[in-house]
């Protein structure tokens, strides 16, 4: 293990998020909150001097591997989390620690699971640094740092790939560093335009910004109890469209942007997912409708597209709460929050790639039963796909279906329902934010004990980094000589 | 730069490594996926799996903006398709390993009518480079400056030398001023020497001057710079095919161990001039027989790396005085392999890749500076760069002790008209020479980088 590159990278992360929290610091300003905006200052400049003077000397041999890349981007998020939550306490928004963590990996890992009952009223500035949390850790704060720190740049490829959702990390140009910057560059260029189509909606700058975070880095958080349904139906059309539109594989968007439409069409991972989310809001909205939840047909489109737009790409904003909707459109809706949104996207969940490859294999193991001299391979995008990739594809299902039912296991212990429990960590596990139950859109998770909210925590940070990196962080062999 | 390198075999390797290192934007095409796996995980790199010579693989790799197409494959033939393509495709320039000495007299006409901007032949490299040590036995490297007006020479230094431990600046009676010590390497660096700088034994010295200056100081040293008389190579494969007939035409008498009887008899065919003894050089016996212990000089050119160092250690031990040259494939283990007595050490891809990266920055002097030669010696430490002066470039017209020069960096000699000078402090660059600078500073790209 190379500790000095581990540490010098971890220093770094301290002072990028120092100098993340100037934003919040301008809104504490505009707004004219003085306690926060010390708070902020506070922690800007302790971050500061500490990463600065921490990594002021750039360690020599910058070599590192697969191993290291896993443990510095799981330490990365920790870190990140452990320095974030303290605004949240210091300005007294949420006093208790375990609580404010809690708030913060679900920010950063763009859950949007809350303990809050309430966050109407909540100062600006903090709300602000709620959901920018969400857009710091929708497109991964070492892929930022590996567009504008000079690093370790054969290797920081290894910290891509742990830190970007997918069975594949591949690069669109050859440099890590520039694949880097054209994702945030389409990142910032999407976050730019739903901020002003939803000024034009009639929000103001501050609503429009905070959504705006909260919906690009697929996160969830909401900035008034009522969630997204206090807003025009314009406004919400916008966030439906952006929430798909952040679901999608962002090397679909480089392809348009390199005119290469035929090859962005070729994503096979992108038609399945656009469809199963167009099929599901239509089962959905004919179920609502029939159950009278809403008026029109429209309107039951409207607010099913929304919510299962919401759920696969793992966001988790509500219009309704579909907690109360028919059994149905629950259980739809519940294993949706299981397939999650596409890989390479800022969305999180299973990822579509990953079904599709399974379902591919599987359709493969049949073929063999009948025609057992048969050669096949698996198939993606037109292009066969490795079979180590296959190898890693079934074990990722199989160590994602361990952890949850160990997760569930865990927090049973508090003695609430089974869906309660079921639901709160496939929302957790699959970065969703909303379960049913206790857990649903107008639930919240404040009821659980510490115990369960670690655990918790433990599935956001896992779920968000894709299982291995947190699992090799705690695996003892990592630290042996 | 927009470079791509199809085939990721052993030149393709080095060539990644190098290139990428020089902040080049490096697309890699490679049929087996786990080769490309593992180059894609070290550098930074983009890989595709797939064959080169499809078009559409070529698209994907963004073709149509390269800059830059190297085929290093294991095949001619598809390395001269690839560039064919690339060429077609792209517009770019292309490069192709061509290695089957079938090609050989035709070279010239497949680079025109495929409209290649080189080809490589790591086979005839390496023997040109060993037939050129042969040349001049007291060599540890030569290296020809500005158009073969000028040389670089290494050589060692011996206890019982004249240069043995003295200083620099006491040394005007051999070097005359026309020839400069240059580079000295060391166990523990590589160093551009001042006038106090101080020589010890076994240092290995670089010496840049105009040819016939350089053998001059050799024979005022009492090095004798006359060449071999007769060489026994081990392994008959294309080097050894190759470093024969340059010899042969040199007037050398040669040897040639070869194992394989069909090759052995091709051999002879080819080389009639050359003794092909159908034996297996790894067999003392055998060796003796042919009378190794007189041996004048000994190349070792298996394609085992393990087997040509066992042969060089060898005869260094029973014909001491034996030029050994020892072909290694591996360049892992370079310092190792260094520290052993098997003569000079010949890594045939690192041959090939410093004349393709030499191309590709005289290729971004075509875009933005003007790079006429370039060396890489002791491992890239140094570099040793021919510069192209141009009217405007900020070094014109000033005597060079005028000049503000970075550290680490020596003036080794002005081409001036076609006349070598060995410059002092008083000497003027004009337009239009082209100057020899020495650096330990990698990565010049235009003269004014070597100002402060």
């Amino acid at each position: 293990m190379n500790h000095k590159a581990i540490r010098y990278i971890l220093f770094k992360v301290i002072t990028l998020e120092g100098i993340l929290m100037i934003l919040p610091a301008i809104v504490a300003v505009i707004y004219g909150e003085t306690d926060s905006f010390s708070v902020f200052l506070g922690l800007i400049l302790g971050c500061v001097v500490v990463g600065s003077l921490g990594s002021r000397k750039r360690p020599e041999k910058m070599v590192f591997y697969a191993k290291e890349g896993f443990v510095v981007t799981s330490l990365s998020w920790i870190l990140l989390s452990v320095i974030g939550a303290f605004p949240f306490v210091l300005t007294g928004t949420i006093p208790n620690y375990v609580d404010a963590l809690f708030e913060t990996i679900s920010g950063f890992t763009t859950t949007g699971a809350s303990i809050l009952t309430g966050v109407d009223g909540m100062e600006k500035s903090v709300q602000f640094w709620r959901t920018f949390s969400h857009w710091i850790g929708g497109m991964g704060v070492l892929v930022f740092m590996i567009a504008v720190v000079p690093m370790a740049d054969g290797y920081s490829m290894h910290l891509m790939r742990a830190e970007s959702p997918g069975p594949v990390v591949g690069k669109f140009v050859p440099k890590v560093k520039d694949t880097a910057k054209i994702l945030y560059g389409i990142y910032f260029g999407f976050t730019l335009v739903e901020a002003i189509l939803l000024m034009i909606s009639g929000m103001n700058l501050y609503e429009a910004l905070t959504l705006t975070f909260s919906t690009v880095g697929t996160g969830g958080f909401a900035i008034t109890n009522a969630g997204i349904g206090g807003y025009k139906i314009a406004s919400q059309v916008i966030i439906i469209i952006f929430m798909a539109l952040c679901g999608v594989n962002f090397s679909v968007y480089y392809f348009l942007l390199t005119r290469r439409p035929k090859e962005a069409v070729r994503c096979d991972e992108m038609r399945w997912y656009f469809g199963v989310m167009l099929i599901s809001a239509s089962l959905i909205a004919i179920n609502i409708y029939r159950a009278g939840i809403t008026s029109t047909p429209f309107l039951a489109f409207h607010h099913a597209l929304f919510t299962v737009s919401s759920i696969m790409t793992t966001t988790g904003f509500g219009t309704l709460d579909f907690n109360v909707w028919p059994e149905f459109s629950r259980t739809l809706l519940f294993i949706l929050t299981l397939l999650g949104a596409c890989a390479g996207s800022t969305g999180g969940g299973f990822k579509f790639s990953r079904i599709l490859i399974v379902c591919r294999t599987v359709k493969n193991e049949l073929s063999f039963v009948i025609h057992p001299k048969s050669v096949k391979r698996v198939y993606m995008d037109g292009h066969s796909v490795e079979s180590t990739t296959v190898k890693s594809v079934f074990n990722y299902l199989g160590i994602y279906i361990l952890i949850m039912l160990v997760s569930v296991l865990l927090i049973s212990l508090d003695g609430f329902s089974f869906e309660t429990n079921v639901t709160a960590v496939a929302a957790t596990l699959n970065n969703v934010g909303p379960g049913l139950g206790m857990v649903g859109t107008t639930g919240n998770f404040s009821q659980f004990s510490a115990f369960s909210k670690i655990v918790m925590m433990f599935d956001m940070l896992a779920g968000r980094l894709e299982l291995l990196p947190m699992l090799i962080l705690l695996s003892v062999r990592t630290w042996k000589k | 730069m927009q470079i791509i390198i199809v085939g990721c075999g052993n030149v393709g390797q080095t060539l990644v490594e190098q290139l990428s290192e020089e902040g080049h934007n490096i697309t890699v095409i490679e049929e087996q996926s786990s080769v490309l796996q593992t180059v894609v995980n070290n550098y930074d790199v983009m890989g595709i799996v797939g064959n080169g010579t499809s078009f559409q693989i070529m698209k994907d790799a963004g073709i149509e903006s390269s800059n830059l197409m190297i085929a290093v494959t294991d095949s001619d033939e598809q390395n001269l398709l690839c560039c064919l393509i690339a060429k077609k495709a792209g517009g770019c320039h292309t490069i192709a390993r061509v290695r089957n000495p079938i090609y050989k007299k035709e070279i010239e006409f497949i680079k025109d009518e495929l409209g290649l901007s080189m080809i490589v032949n790591p086979e005839e490299a390496a023997a040109l480079e060993m037939s050129r040590l042969l040349k001049f036995p007291s060599a540890t490297k030569i290296e020809s400056l500005a158009r073969g007006r000028a040389e670089l020479v290494r050589t060692t230094i011996d206890a019982n030398s004249k240069l043995c431990d003295k200083t620099l600046k006491n040394l005007q009676a051999e070097l005359k001023g026309k020839v400069l010590i240059s580079i000295v390497s060391r166990d523990n660096g590589v160093f551009i020497p001042d006038g106090n700088f101080i020589l010890r034994a076994k240092d290995e010295i670089s010496i840049i001057g105009s040819s016939r200056n350089t053998v001059a100081f050799f024979k005022r040293l009492g090095i004798p710079t006359a060449r071999v008389h007769s060489s026994v190579i081990v392994g008959g494969g294309e080097t050894g095919y190759y470093l024969a007939s340059q010899l042969i035409s040199a007037g050398i008498a040669v040897k040639i161990f070869e194992k394989d009887r069909d090759r052995a008899k091709e051999l002879t065919e080819l080389l009639p001039e050359a003794l092909v003894i159908n034996a297996d050089a790894t067999d003392r016996d055998q060796l003796l027989e042919e009378g190794i212990s007189e041996v004048e000089s000994f190349v070792a050119l298996t394609n085992i790396d393990e087997e040509n160092i066992m042969l060089s250690l060898y005869v260094h031990n029973i014909a001491p005085k034996a030029r050994l040259i020892t072909k290694v494939h591996r360049v892992n283990y370079n310092e190792i392999i260094g520290a052993m007595d098997i003569g000079t050490v010949i890594y045939p891809k690192n041959i090939t890749a410093e004349r393709i990266v030499q191309y590709v920055r005289g290729m971004s002097n075509s875009l933005d500076s003007n790079i006429e030669a370039l060396y890489r010696i002791n491992g890239g430490k140094v570099e040793v760069l021919e510069f192209l002066v141009t009217a405007n470039a900020p070094v014109i017209n000033k005597p060079l002790k005028d000049l503000k020069l970075k550290k680490g960096i020596l003036i080794a000699c002005i081409n001036h008209k076609g006349d070598i000078i060995t410059p002092s402090g008083t000497s003027i660059i004009s337009p239009g020479d082209t100057v020899i600078v020495v650096t330990t500073n990698t990565g010049f790209r235009d003269i004014k980088d070597i100002l402060e």
